[in-house]
């Protein structure tokens, strides 16, 4: 056996991490202990060893606090208006065929205000991969409900608890179409740095629901202690079961949480349909552009 | 027998904590599996508590704290093993 297993005198290496985020922008506007950071963490660990060329990898975000991903992201970037996230990153994907799109944005921006796009996205199969930072409430604004504050819950809108009934955003997904399903927590951060790197790899509408904590306005307002209670919460309370039916995992006020990945299936997405009705309506008339032809012949 | 032992309580990996980053969330030192981390008694400049490598023998450079770190403030890295001949 050699003396010295481990070298110690190695030079400490710099923060892997820091090449994919615009460093002069820290620190961030997030609050202590919220779960926004950490899934930006994964992200990038995900991109990192995705293999992908990150020049043809785009990053559109909404408003919210989750919005400012794009701010944050030291790749090609846009900050939409509020719910427009899905809409630009349509035309961004048919514009620019070759781009790998990721729109990262938040409940209230993607289900709200943005939730006609989002079922609409998902009934073409766009070519995208939407991660959805659940913190159960508009954080930026105010802590208001959003449609995915749980019965019960009480917001600054809601001060006697939240009566209306919550999107089941997995189910939802599922239902309008999307080929891959899946539901992590901020605390899951190897299952979720997975989940993601297959979301990306993903040919059509991937979409990954992360639940995060928001310590100042969702946990502070129900007595839930600070954003490290609410992680320990979802280690504690957190079951994984792959290939659950999405209609079973409704979200409950401090009930249990199922996390996994729930669909991983394949449909044609909305360029391939569109080629292959043109090709069979017109023939050699219909010429579709550079772009789209160098993706289909690489996918034969 | 002795060797091993002490082979097996040497660190195989580090962590690197940017102090001045930090906002004293805890999410490292509650979640670094072999717990080595800690919450220091000392401020940065901003007033949060900075966590501190308290048991530096057992890190296993695992990243988990870097993962999981929503500041981008802490990373582990592992030592580099010597080659035999060296």
């Amino acid at each position: 056996m050699p003396e010295e297993l481990y070298d110690i005198e190695t030079t400490i290496p710099s923060n892997p991490i820091e090449e994919f985020l615009r460093m002069d922008r820290m620190p961030h506007i997030w609050c202590p202990g919220c779960g926004i950071g950490t899934t930006v963490n994964c992200f990038v660990r995900a991109l990192q060893t995705s293999g992908l060329d990150l020049d043809k990898v785009a990053v559109v975000s909404g408003i919210g606090c989750t919005g400012r991903v794009a701010g944050y992201m030291n790749l090609d970037s846009f900050h939409t208006t509020h719910g427009r996230a899905i809409p630009f990153a349509t035309g961004l994907k048919l514009a620019n065929p070759g781009l790998k799109v990721v729109v990262y944005s938040g409940d209230g921006d993607l289900t709200a205000i943005g939730g006609n796009h989002f079922i609409h996205a998902a009934r073409r199969n766009m070519d995208l991969t939407v991660i959805l930072i659940n913190n159960m409430i508009y954080g930026m604004t105010g802590g208001q409900a959003a449609p995915t504050t749980p019965v019960g819950a009480t917001a600054s809108t809601t001060p006697h608890g939240n009566f209306e009934e919550t999107f089941n955003l997995p189910f939802l997904a599922e239902s309008c179409g999307a080929v891959y399903v899946a539901r992590w927590t901020a605390h899951h951060v190897r299952h979720l740095t997975k989940s993601i790197k297959e979301a990306l790899a993903k040919k059509g509408f991937s979409f990954v629901e992360i639940l995060a904590p928001c310590p100042t306005l969702y946990s502070r307002r129900n007595k839930l202690g600070d954003g490290l209670d609410q992680m320990e919460f979802y280690r504690d309370n957190s079951e994984i079961k792959n290939g659950a039916d999405t209609k079973s995992v409704t979200l409950d006020f401090q009930g249990k949480i199922t996390v996994g990945k729930f669909v991983d299936k394949e449909r044609p997405t909305y360029i391939e349909a569109m080629n292959q009705h043109y090709q069979k309506k017109f023939g050699d008339r219909y010429v579709p552009s550079d772009e789209i032809r160098k993706l289909s012949h690489a996918q034969e | 027998m002795a060797q091993v032992a002490e082979q097996t309580k040497k660190a195989k990996g580090s962590v690197v904590i940017v102090a001045e980053r930090c906002k004293g969330c805890g999410f490292c030192v509650e979640f670094c599996p072999p717990e080595v981390l800690e919450l220091s008694t000392e401020y940065n400049s901003k007033g949060y508590h900075t966590p501190i490598l308290a048991k530096r023998d057992l890190c296993t450079g695992c990243d988990i704290c870097g993962m999981v770190c929503p500041d981008f403030a802490i990373y582990g890295y592992m030592f580099k093993k010597k080659t035999k001949e060296a």
